[in-house]
């Protein structure tokens, strides 16, 4: 079965992000108020064949900590649709 | 004459600078391309800065698979000394060389600018001409230099005298001292055997009168004549 995978990868909490930062002032120079924890981080989005979702989602998590996320800087998170 | 590999990867552009820097050192310095995975009898590897892969994902994380890496993982198991500037920092921690990671500079501005740095370490294959406390100017030219670790990993750094250059204010330059937010003004790392290292300002653009400086031509020279074993 194919899958379709959104991987979503974000600078660790308690890390300085400082894209984050320079976007929450910007929106702030715009006059949106009320805006507070703004992180920039990656979506990556494929397609993957599995036998199960469940496969498909170990799999994935995978290819996140040896490649698509830095272990020491970096979390991620797994969706996938069937 | 001893042999120094220079690696380079599509993006790699401080490779010209480290053959001429490493050959002006009285080393036999020649390339080897990414796809290779003979060294050529190497006494040495060094990893050049530059974009590789065009940074694509993270610095360093794609070219950390080219076939290269493996004979350089290899290399420095075997404790093979393998010097790697900016990118070539980068590549070895995302190949798990050194311990943790490059991000984001601080101030986000991609910073090329002298740093004063200080050597805390002359008991690394590339510092040993230098004495520990010495304080020398080099560039950076980096957009993600801000060295990152685990707690546990900075503390461990610091207790096995792992840190090999910090960024200080020498009073001379008119900016911050620390100019990307690096933990502990990291600057440059080495493994636990010593034998790799890795380092953000870049040596091999201030090992030349005719750029302004040789303050950093002693890195390779250390590797082609080491001095004598000091206490440090």
């Amino acid at each position: 079965m194919k899958f379709r995978v959104h991987v979503r990868v974000l600078p660790r909490a308690g890390l300085l992000d400082p894209q984050g930062q320079a976007v929450e002032h910007a929106l702030a120079a715009l006059k949106f108020g009320g805006i507070s924890n703004v992180h920039i981080g990656k979506a990556i989005e494929f397609e993957v064949n599995a036998d199960s979702a469940d496969r498909a989602q170990a799999e994935v998590k995978r290819m996140c900590e040896q490649l698509l996320a830095n272990p020491v800087t970096e979390d991620f998170s797994i969706a996938v649709e069937g | 004459m001893q042999r120094v590999a220079i690696v380079r990867f599509p993006g790699s552009n401080c490779d010209h600078d480290s053959l001429k820097a490493a050959h002006d050192a009285g080393l036999d310095s020649y390339y080897v391309w990414h796809r290779e995975t003979d060294l050529k009898q190497a006494d040495a590897v060094v990893i050049p800065g530059g974009f590789s892969y065009g940074d694509y994902l993270r610095s360093g994380a794609i070219a950390r698979f080219s076939p290269v890496m493996s004979s350089v993982q290899q290399f420095a198991l075997k404790g093979g000394p393998v010097l790697g500037i900016c990118n070539g920092f980068q590549i070895l921690c995302e190949a798990s060389l050194l311990p943790g990671a490059l991000m984001r500079n601080a101030g986000l501005a991609f910073l090329s600018r002298p740093v004063d740095v200080r050597i805390e370490r002359t008991d690394t294959p590339f510092t040993s001409r230098y004495h520990v406390g010495q304080v020398i100017r080099l560039p950076v030219a980096s957009g993600d230099g801000r060295f990152t670790a685990a707690k546990e990993t900075l503390a461990e750094l610091e207790s096995e005298h792992r840190v090999v250059l910090r960024y200080v204010n020498a009073g001379a330059i008119d900016a911050e001292p620390n100019p990307n937010g690096s933990s502990r003004e990291i600057a440059g790392i080495c493994n636990p055997a010593r034998n790799v290292v890795g380092i953000m300002p870049h040596p091999e653009r201030a090992a030349d009168l005719r750029t302004g400086s040789t303050a950093g031509a002693d890195f390779l020279r250390s590797l082609a004549a080491p001095a004598a074993a000091s206490a440090a």
